[in-house]
């Protein structure tokens, strides 16, 4: 069964807390494991930072679109925003020895360490990040989310 | 939970106490603004106490590390002082744990600067 929930927010900080709120919630419901919960928070986190910031520049006019969709296999959240696009051939690793030490750069490193899947990929208005986590055994999806 | 510090001295060492978060936007401001009024008083032998900081995302983490070139840029030197696991466990995946001087004792952290 597949169920699907989409929200629409500002380019604000409180809608990187509001997403993290909600994965965190979802993911929950969903019966992930508390770890698992938490990577997924965190990459949600991260991906809205990016949407918010380096995608929508804090602008008033472009929203965030935050989707989650629940297959039978996977959690797969969808955050989409309405910037510039980002050059995914110039994406520094952040663990090379002369990167370390920077105090930005770190994001989407975060969400490929905790999701299964990462994919980030221009959309028709900016940038679509795609996160899928694995539902694992029976500790994943024994509840049905109420929206 | 936004993130509170406080400040104290021991044996010429400043502590500086975080609890709660440290993420991007306040928690992160907050812990820059603290750690350069520290160092701009001369206060440059510094711990940070993070064992009630229940979360830090990459903005937080950029703080951290910040924090630690401002202070050794300025002849200062900065430790971190109990690690929750979620905070080690970021640290060891972005490679800034051996980056980092970290301790689990406040005494011995005290006792290892110069």
């Amino acid at each position: 069964m597949e169920q699907t929930v989409s929200y629409t927010l500002d380019s604000t900080l409180d809608t990187v807390d509001h997403a993290e709120e909600k994965a965190t919630r979802i993911a929950t419901e969903l019966g992930f494991a508390e770890d698992e919960v938490m990577q997924i928070s965190m990459a949600v986190r991260e991906g809205a930072v990016n949407a918010v910031l380096h995608g929508n520049a804090y602008a008033p006019d472009k929203k965030v679109v935050l989707a989650f969709e629940r297959t039978p296999e996977d959690l797969v959240i969808t955050i989409r925003d309405q910037g510039k696009g980002i050059d995914l051939g110039n994406i520094p690793n952040p663990l090379a020895p002369e990167n370390l030490l920077k105090t930005s750069g770190r994001g989407i490193f975060l969400m490929r360490s905790f999701m299964d899947v990462v994919e980030i990929r221009p959309s028709q208005t900016g940038t679509e990040v795609k996160l899928i986590k694995h539902v694992h055994g029976s500790s994943a999806g024994g509840k049905e989310r109420t929206q | 939970m936004s993130m509170k510090l406080s400040t104290r001295q021991v044996d010429g060492v400043t502590i500086v106490d975080c609890s709660g978060r440290i993420t991007l936007g306040e928690g992160s401001v907050t812990l820059r603004d603290t750690v350069r009024d520290l160092l701009a008083k001369g206060n440059k032998k510094i711990v940070l106490n993070l064992g009630d900081v229940n979360y830090i995302d990459s903005s937080g983490i950029g703080e951290l590390v910040s924090a630690f070139t401002t202070t050794k840029n300025q002849g200062g030197e900065l430790k971190l002082l109990h690690l929750t696991k979620k905070v080690h466990d970021l640290l060891q995946i972005t490679k800034l744990y051996t980056v980092f001087d970290v301790k689990d004792d406040e005494a011995a952290a005290v006792k290892a600067f110069k």
